[in-house]
């Protein structure tokens, strides 16, 4: 199958599954926005939401986007890894025109990226980061019902310098790998043309922007102090 | 001896079919037991090795550059004709015959020209199939611009780059072919030697570029597709690697060479800047279609700023001189009208070298933006070069050489007088005569690689046994031991001078002497000054490096070799010619400025044969018969 | 016209005797340059007197001295053909530098080119990438009228600036990945772009996008160096019409 194995059909699947997962975060951001209360009940409910749908379809979406991350992940470093060896002697002078900090180093702000995806399935998910705020260990009435206290731990989790930093550094490095990445995919796609090319590039950029801004102010607000538990 | 073109009789329109129906035809089971050489990847050679290799011979083709598609051809810029009268303005396969022996001054064969012009129709539609991208108009019709020399518009185009599109186009079929297995490519091999045995053509020898070593191939056939030799007057048009080395090693083994003295000056070339320079670029003739061409009437107005000299005292000495074809005056006449102005003192720019070549009405006239269309790159290609913005201020150009019409003699089969050799493209004499008509190369490169070359070879093959001769043979080994010899020769002077002042010096030579316009005397200091550079060569170059790696200095020393022996031949067929007719201007020979032809005496093909080096060639004469067309004067008035 | 007045430069120069050397820089002076002096014209000087001397002259590849033949090939300052808008080295003029500048001078760089000499690179890969389809499968003779398929001016245009390519590798050696995307778009581009060669699109892309990794160069991470490179303007949107062409022959 040419898709596996030819140089662009790894990058078709690489930029699918980024594709993926920038529509994951989106919705993901979208989802997490109801900690400042557009939804009754806040991000509780929205979790509440969430883990009331049907087991199948939790697990399937879930092993869905682990199988998207392993795809990316694995074809981020095996396509690198070749890449690296595309030119193995570097110019005595460098001279990019076009290439960005972004471009360059997409296998390190991904990698940073997968670090903290782990750190944060780690916190939020499984809670084994900090146990005695855990959700689920913590629950709280929400309309006539005894649910998980997300709110409390996310809440307790950003109060902490550390903990925010991680999540903030992350967002970054996100930003980065995204501000090459949205564009990239169209390119990748093909669904580019001289015209739109530039214009892509800008709204690659906006959105990863767009996303940084959103991540980072739930953690900046709450060790600030303007969003309380 | 008389030579014998052998071609077809009868009338003319049928020449051609007949003689293909005559030749002999290789069965097809066979043909993959003929071995054929290919020396040359242009237009004539990438035509000529794709089209055989898909017959089934064994092609084996061979050139100097990294890769096939590098050949000079990619230069061309214009165009290329073909007589399909897509617009109707009165054009026909019998025009172009006729234009095309016009042009070349009646010092053409007819028959030669007749089928040039009648596959020049097939060309365009085989480069359309290949996915050449010509010009076309907004409904998909292909389009045409118009060139020198005719009044009709004919000329195919590619943007400014027709030849590069062209090659590209045989490069792809001779991709396709060597993918297949039918053609095996040398690259990065120069042919340094003919091999001859009994007579016959048997094989070549060629230098690895890259590790120095020599090596033989040998085979039923060997073409030569390996282009002109203007590079003997050192500036030109042509890349710096083209020479007369694989035409003069074969001259050198017994072909002759044919009409050395024809060499075409192109009349719009950027003027040469300085004696570091080492090459000319052209401006393709197509500018010719809107530029004006003018100088200043008064001599004191040469320093002044163009656009402070007022129009009343311009000289557009083109359309005063040849008011029907006015600025598309044929090359030979426009480069001489460009001469006769410096000469006279009225020349612009460095050393008064240069006339005007100005956009201004036509700018004023269609817009900036449709001049951009249809020039842009060359615009940005004359900025690059001069720093000067052709769009504000004119063009200042200046002729330069740039094509020989002359090369190794052929029969009508492109065969040589030695049997087994072929030469193709502008490496042989054939359809230009004096003068070569602009857009004309190209379409005799491609004729002769895909629509001529794939019969006649067949003609010939079908009367030899495959596989007679193999490079076990006693004279390879020779070949290769004198190639190795000479080599080591000039690698053992260690002299004063380097290889690029003998270039310099012996161009030059030929420039002043034996170039836009020849006399007696001029042609006879040549003939001292030159044996005498020639023997200072062989005492004082200097070749650093050796002969068993890459060595540039050691490739340009052999070409340079070569341009000093060959230089000599060019001198006496010139002298010997008392007359001028085309690309050939004997001072002694005008009528106010226009070539005086002598047809009584000079109405032949004048091919020379090699005799030892500073030994007098013998000149064999082919006589030129015009049933189809009446010798006349030509007249562009 | 401006006046002669000449520089003098430094040039630290990549010299490596064949492909098994290990190669090093050396430096020289460019003397009595002129504004005028193209690059490889600056570099014939330096060559005069480097024989002179008895030494060995820098070998670089270089024909037509016109931005046409896709021959020469050098890194300047770090930047294939030296960095100048839609110019080839051999265009490259002296009037783009200043008396005193030094001057990096390196060959490409890249897996796939092997260096051969000096400055001088084997891009023969390039010529494989081609064989694999870089054509349309037409014999010589029998083939249709050239007015016979009908190919608007914007279509046979947009085909042209695909075929503008002159197959320098200039993109291969400004790419971090060693990667031959751009060269490869534009012939795929050009044939899928034009009526003749739709008939064999999906077996061209397939072909000559295996041989390009065959070959040893790298894949595209969408960097856009190659386009910055490219002396002929050849635009990345050739590249995402080469990658839809790819997809569009996975369904074929
Ligand atoms: C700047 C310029 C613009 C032109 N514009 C036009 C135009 O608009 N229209 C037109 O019709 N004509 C034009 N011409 C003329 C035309 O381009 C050439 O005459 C024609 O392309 C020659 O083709 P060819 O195949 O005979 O030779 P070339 O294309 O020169 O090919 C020669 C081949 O021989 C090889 N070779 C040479 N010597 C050796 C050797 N010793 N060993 C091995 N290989 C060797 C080379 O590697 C090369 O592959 C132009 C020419 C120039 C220079
Ligand atoms: C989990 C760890 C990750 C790693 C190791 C990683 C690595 C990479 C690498 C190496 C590339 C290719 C770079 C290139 O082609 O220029 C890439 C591209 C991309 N990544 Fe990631 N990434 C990760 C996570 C993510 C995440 C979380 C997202 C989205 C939210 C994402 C979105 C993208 C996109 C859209 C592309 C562009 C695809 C293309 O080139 O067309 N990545 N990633
Ligand atoms: S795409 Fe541009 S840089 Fe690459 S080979 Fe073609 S002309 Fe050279
Ligand atoms: S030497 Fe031909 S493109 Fe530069």
């Amino acid at each position: 199958m040419q898709l596996t194995s030819s140089s662009i059909g790894r990058k078709i699947l690489m930029a699918i599954t980024g594709q993926a997962m920038v529509l994951f975060a989106v919705v993901h951001l979208l989802g997490n926005s109801s900690i400042f209360g557009w939804l009754n009940g806040g991000i509780n409910a929205y979790a509440e939401h969430l883990h009331s749908m049907p087991l199948p379809i939790i697990i399937g979406f879930r092993l869905a986007l682990l199988a998207i991350v392993c795809v990316h992940i694995w074809f981020g470093i095996q396509l690198t890894i070749e890449n690296r060896g595309g030119r193995p002697q570097q110019y005595a002078v460098k001279s990019t025109q076009k290439a960005t900090f972004a471009s360059e180093n997409m296998i390190w702000t991904g990698s940073l990226i997968a670090l903290f995806l782990i750190y944060h399935l780690a916190h939020f998910t499984f809670q084994v980061i900090s146990p005695e705020t855990a959700a689920l260990k913590n629950l709280v009435p929400l309309h006539n019902e005894m649910v998980p206290n997300v709110l409390g731990m996310v809440v307790a989790g950003f109060k902490n310098f550390f903990v925010s930093f991680i999540y903030a550094g992350a967002m970054v490095a996100l930003f980065l790998h995204l501000s090459h990445g949205i564009q990239s995919f169209f390119q990748t796609m093909g669904w580019s043309c001289d015209k739109s090319q530039p214009l892509l590039v800008k709204f690659g950029t906006l959105v990863a922007l767009g996303l940084f801004l959103g991540y980072v102010t739930i953690p900046l607000t709450i060790f600030a102090g303007i969003l309380k538990g | 001896m008389i030579l014998d073109g052998k071609c077809p009789t009868g009338p003319i329109e049928q020449t051609w079919d007949k003689h293909r129906f005559d030749l002999k035809l290789v069965n097809p089971a066979n043909k993959r037991k003929y071995n054929v050489i290919v020396v040359g990847t242009g237009l004539a050679g990438g035509a000529a090795a794709a089209s055989l290799g898909e017959l089934g011979y064994n092609v084996q083709a061979f050139c100097y550059q990294d890769s096939p598609r590098r050949a000079h051809s990619i230069a061309a810029q214009g165009g290329i004709n073909a007589a399909k009268n897509y617009p109707n303005d009165g054009d026909s396969i019998y025009r172009l015959f006729y234009d095309t022996i016009k042009g070349g001054d009646f010092r053409a064969r007819e028959a030669d020209v007749w089928r040039l012009a009648q596959v020049s129709n097939n060309i365009i539609d085989q480069c359309v199939a290949q996915g050449v991208p010509f010009g076309r108009d907004y409904a998909g019709y292909l389009d045409n611009r118009s060139f020198g020399g005719a009044q009709v518009s004919r000329t195919f185009f590619a943007r400014g780059q027709t030849g590069q599109q062209l090659l590209l186009g045989a490069y792809s079929a001779l991709s396709r072919q060597i993918k297949l297995g039918s053609v095996k490519m040398y690259d990065r091999r120069e042919m340094l030697d003919l091999v001859v045995v009994d007579g016959v053509a048997r094989g070549i020898t060629v230098r690895n570029l890259v590790t120095g070593e020599m090596e033989s191939y040998a085979a039923d056939a060997v073409c030569l597709a390996t282009g002109g030799y203007v590079n003997v007057f050192y500036l030109s048009t042509n890349a710096m690697g083209c020479s007369v080395t694989a035409n003069w090693k074969a001259h050198k083994k017994g072909a002759f060479f044919a009409n050395p003295c024809y060499t075409q000056i192109h009349p719009t070339c950027i003027p040469q800047a300085g004696d570091y320079q080492s090459k000319l670029t052209l401006m393709s003739e197509s500018l010719r279609n809107d530029g004006r061409v003018w100088v200043p009437k008064k001599k004191e107005d040469c320093g002044k700023h163009p656009g402070d000299i007022a129009e009343d005292d311009r000289d557009y000495y083109l359309e005063r001189k040849y008011p029907s074809y006015g600025n598309l005056a044929p090359r030979d006449i426009a480069s001489r009208a460009a001469k006769e102005q410096c000469d006279d003192g009225r020349g612009v720019g460095p050393g008064g070298r240069g006339v005007y070549l100005d956009f201004g009405d036509s700018i004023k006239r269609l817009g900036a933006d449709t001049i951009k269309e249809r020039y842009g790159n060359l615009f940005e290609m004359y900025e690059k070069i001069t720093d000067e913005d052709g769009y504000k201020r004119p063009m200042r150009m200046y002729p330069a050489p740039h094509y020989s019409m002359g090369g190794l003699w052929v029969d009508y089969n492109l065969m040589s007088n030695i049997p087994g050799l072929f030469v193709l493209g502008e490496a042989n004499f054939s359809v230009h005569g004096a003068n070569r008509l602009g857009a004309s190369a190209l379409m005799q490169g491609l004729a002769d690689g895909y629509f001529v070359i794939p019969y006649t070879i067949g003609g010939y093959l079908a009367t030899v046994k495959p596989g007679q001769v193999k490079t076990d043979h006693p004279e390879f080994k020779k070949c290769e031991e004198d190639v190795k010899a000479e080599q080591n020769k000039m690698l053992g002077i260690n002299g004063k001078k380097t290889v690029f002042e003998f270039m310099r010096e012996v161009g030059g030579l030929m420039w002043e002497n034996c170039g836009m316009a020849r006399t007696k005397e001029s042609l006879e200091i040549n003939l001292k000054k030159i044996p005498a550079l020639r023997e200072e060569f062989w005492k004082n170059v200097k070749v650093t490096g050796s002969g068993s790696e890459l060595n540039q200095q050691l490739e340009n020393a052999g070409r340079t070799a070569d341009f000093l022996e060959f230089s000599e031949l060019m001198c006496r067929d010139a002298l010997h010619r008392n007359e001028s007719c085309g690309g050939h201007f004997r001072s002694e020979y005008q009528d106010a400025g226009e070539a005086q032809r002598d047809d009584v005496n000079f109405c032949y093909v004048g091919a020379w044969e090699y005799k030892g080096v500073g030994k007098e060639p013998e000149l064999h004469k082919e006589p030129l018969k015009f049933d189809n067309v009446h010798l006349a004067v030509r007249s562009y008035k | 016209m401006s006046d002669h007045k000449t520089m003098t430069l430094t040039l630290i120069v990549w010299r490596q005797k064949n492909a098994n050397d290990p190669g090093k820089f050396e430096t020289y002076t460019a003397k009595n340059i002129t504004e005028h002096h193209s690059f490889l014209e600056m570099l014939d000087c330096v060559n005069e007197d480097l024989i002179h001397a008895g030494k060995d002259p820098i070998v670089f590849d270089h024909d037509c001295r016109e931005g046409i033949c896709g021959m020469c090939s050098q890194v300047i300052n770090g930047a294939p053909h030296g960095g100048q808008d839609r110019t080839t080295v051999c265009q490259l003029h002296m009037r783009k530098f200043k008396d005193g500048d030094t001057i990096y001078i390196e060959p490409w760089r890249a897996r796939a080119f092997p260096i051969v000499r000096d400055l001088i690179v084997d891009r023969s890969a390039l010529d494989k990438i081609i064989q694999a389809g870089g054509y349309t499968s037409c014999h010589t003779g029998g083939v249709a009228d050239g007015n016979a398929i009908l190919i608007p001016k914007p279509v046979a245009d947009e085909a042209m600036d695909a075929a503008e390519c002159v197959g320098c590798g200039a993109c291969v050696a400004g790419c971090p990945n060693g990667a031959a995307m751009l060269f490869t778009s534009a012939k795929v581009s050009q044939l899928a772009i034009l009526p003749q060669g739709k008939g064999e699109a999906a077996t061209r892309v397939k072909n000559m996008t295996n041989a390009m990794t065959e070959c040893g160069f790298g894949n595209c991470t969408n960097h856009y160096e190659c386009m910055a490179a490219c002396p002929k303007g050849i635009n990345v949107k050739f590249i995402a019409r080469m990658n839809r062409e790819f997809l569009k022959a996975q369904f074929a």
